[in-house]
């Protein structure tokens, strides 16, 4: 495209002003990762989900994913590693209807946070999870994480990885979620629907974006610019809705299925069967029921 | 936080003859705890029991969740959420909920949490009593904080007493711990529980400015920043990294010392308002006891015996152990000749003894490690050793 074509808008808004902290941006995140574009396509569902702004909780772990919610103007909690789930929980349930989204890496929601993440799916408690799944440990300076590949190199990993990574949509599929979908970072517009989807989505909903890394896997893996991860991405991304989440596992040089895979309706949430067991407690007082 | 309207079965009014255990869950309640998340563990589980049959009578929530951590993580959660909230756990429960407990202290979240404690260390004495978490309660999480802990010595304290837990957290947005002992949790004994209106229930302070200029950690005189519960509007920005008074993180020297001095001195300058003693026969006293929790009943038992033998003993028990009573043990060190602390652990109070006591008498721990209380006799013998 020829650069005088460009036409330039001259402004001093921008268009999610409102609802991204002010005095917060610039952000922490490097140059070619791609959680400033998951940032923004979350608010822009958020916005297209039709929910209450008042409404919204972003709960964070700890990690570069982990500080989106610090950047978001929703009621935002940044917790501690890996707890972003209970703590989710707890806002979960105080307000039928309170949206609760947890947005957070791959590190603090599948291995430090691996239990949490399984029994909250379990339970189908009423909240929406997202993972950016950028392979590695990012903010500690590219430690092998949990999602790695075999044969990734990561600080930790100088001889390849050697450990089977976690196949994260069967993993949420497994253990009970209602929704799960996974997009690359790369298809922002699939991505923002997906994220609308499992906001309005009742119970436990998961969709996992794969991010671009480029400071600390990228360059330790040949894809040391954002650009060239998306690329790879692009070159890689298979779509296939409804995918058996068996088949999703990722490989080295292997194809990266995305889609949507699992949605399920009307599954009682916890939330729900709580209110039913107050009614349960309620009924039992009027009954001149035990102490 | 919504006004709150007292549910009739809140306040179980009446004379009852039970545990510590169920005690304290039915202070929680009459506090007006509205959601507990817990996870079993030997001596504590009957908390988790009985709140899980009377919580959802009094439109309350309880989640049993997969490990302590989530458990506490949960009532940080709810605390936002605008609910009273609580968990309850023991020894190496408590051990697994420190980082959580120090997030608590960080972003100043009122919930209480009740450790009925076991001998340890580790897995120790599951099914048996110690006094072995005091220090643990006192700096178990890292980093620099004040923390209020409170150690019942009866039944009708374990319900009085998780009830002032309550109205501390809420008054200086803090966790705020129990701690009672096994001996006490599963001890029955009389409870009178008053009528409702004899309830105290005070609830955390919440803006009422215009949320667009809210600053989140902006605190009052006090030094306690009104809290905003979720979905309120006020758009909450909490976050466990040192902040500055709109929640936004700030990792420079200056927050820190900003921020982390205000956190400890909000107990600091009220300690006076949070530290509760009971002085048994110290008038005249020339011999002390300190203690507290179970240890408490037989050093009183120990001062009954020695005033009968002609001896002038006396009894400073601790009932907020922590912020510590410095000044009643200072005091007392001027007047009497030798303090004696019994506790069922190695020496953890004695040392805080020794250190409030600045040297003006002898102090001497009597311990026991874990597995029974004191007899009287064990208590007795260190005074006949004057």
């Amino acid at each position: 495209m020829a650069e005088e074509n460009i036409e330039l808008i001259e402004s001093h808004d921008h268009p999610l002003d409102g609802y991204l902290r002010e005095g917060r941006i610039p952000h922490i995140f490097c140059p070619g990762c791609s959680l400033g574009s998951i940032t923004t396509v979350l608010v822009e569902a958020i916005l297209e989900a039709g929910v209450d702004p008042k409404k919204v909780a972003v709960v964070s772990g700890i990690g570069c994913t982990g500080r989106i919610a610090g950047y978001l103007n929703f009621d935002s909690f940044h917790t501690t590693h890996g707890r972003a789930i209970p703590f989710a929980i707890g806002l979960s349930v105080t307000d039928p209807d309170r949206k609760v989204i947890v947005v957070s890496g791959d590190g603090d929601l599948f291995a430090i946070g691996g239990n949490h993440f399984i029994h909250a799916a379990r339970r189908n408690a009423d909240i929406t999870v997202i993972c950016v799944n950028n392979f590695n440990y990012g903010m500690t300076g590219g430690q092998v994480g949990p999602t790695s590949y075999v044969g990734q190199f990561q600080s930790t990993t100088p001889y390849g990885t050697v450990e089977e990574p976690f196949n994260l949509p069967d993993l949420a599929a497994s253990c009970g979620a209602v929704y799960v979908a996974r997009w690359t970072a790369l298809d922002v517009r699939r991505v923002k629907d997906s994220f609308v989807e499992a906001i309005t989505k009742k119970g436990f909903s998961f969709v996992e974006v794969l991010g671009s890394c480029p400071t600390t896997y990228g360059r330790r893996n040949q894809l040391a610019e954002g650009k060239k991860i998306l690329e790879y991405f692009k070159e890689k991304a298979v779509l296939q809705h409804g995918m058996d989440t068996k088949k999703v596992d990722i490989e080295k040089d292997g194809p990266m299925i995305v889609g949507k895979f699992v949605d399920i309706e009307d599954k009682p949430t916890l939330t729900d069967h709580l209110l039913e067991i107050q009614r349960k407690g309620e009924a039992a007082l009027n009954k001149g029921g035990k102490k | 936080m919504s006004e709150q309207k007292i549910l009739p079965r809140e306040v179980l009014t009446g004379e009852h003859f039970t545990t510590g255990n169920h005690a304290a869950a039915e202070g929680a309640i009459a506090a007006g705890c509205k959601f507990f998340g817990g996870y079993p563990i030997t001596p504590s589980s009957e908390i988790a029991e009985h709140i899980a049959l009377r919580l959802p009578q009094v439109k309350g929530h309880f989640v049993q969740f997969e490990d302590e951590i989530a458990s506490i993580a949960s009532i940080l959660g709810a605390s936002w959420g605008g609910y009273k909230s609580m968990t309850a756990t023991s020894g190496p429960g408590y051990s697994l909920m420190l980082e959580n407990i120090g997030l608590g202290m960080m972003t100043e979240t009122p919930c209480v949490i009740v450790n009925v404690q076991r001998g340890g260390p580790s897995t120790g004495l599951p099914t048996l009593v110690g006094q072995q978490d005091i220090m643990q309660a006192k700096w178990g999480s890292h980093g620099d904080y004040e923390p209020i802990a409170i150690t019942p010595s009866t039944v009708q304290e374990c319900f009085d007493l998780t009830i002032d837990s309550f109205n501390f957290a809420e008054k200086y947005r803090l966790p705020v711990t129990v701690l009672m002992d096994e001996a006490l949790g599963h001890m029955s004994e009389k409870l009178v529980i008053p009528k409702e209106e004899k309830i105290v229930r005070v609830n955390r302070k919440t803006p009422t400015g215009p949320p667009e200029e809210h600053l989140p950690y902006l605190p009052d005189k006090d030094l306690v920043p009104p809290m905003a519960t979720a979905s309120s509007g006020y758009r909450i920005m909490t976050t466990g990294l040192t902040h500055d008074e709109r929640g936004y993180p700030v990792i420079n020297s200056e927050a820190q010392e900003k921020l982390v001095k205000r956190i400890n001195d909000k107990i600091r300058l009220n300690k006076d308002k949070i530290i509760k003693v009971e002085e048994y026969q110290l008038d005249d006293a020339d011999i002390a006891f300190v203690s507290f929790g179970s240890s408490a009943r037989v050093a009183k038992g120990a001062v009954n015996r020695a005033r009968k033998k002609g001896i002038k003993a006396g009894l400073l028990r601790l009932i907020t152990i922590w912020p510590f009573a410095d000044d009643h043990i200072e005091k007392l060190a001027d007047q009497v000749k030798k303090i004696i602390v019994p506790e069922i652990n190695y020496g953890q109070i004695t040392r805080e003894v020794e250190r409030a006591a600045h040297g003006k008498t002898e102090v001497k721990g009597v311990f026991k490690l874990g597995g029974d209380i004191h007899l009287p006799e064990d208590i007795l013998k260190e005074i006949e050793r004057s």
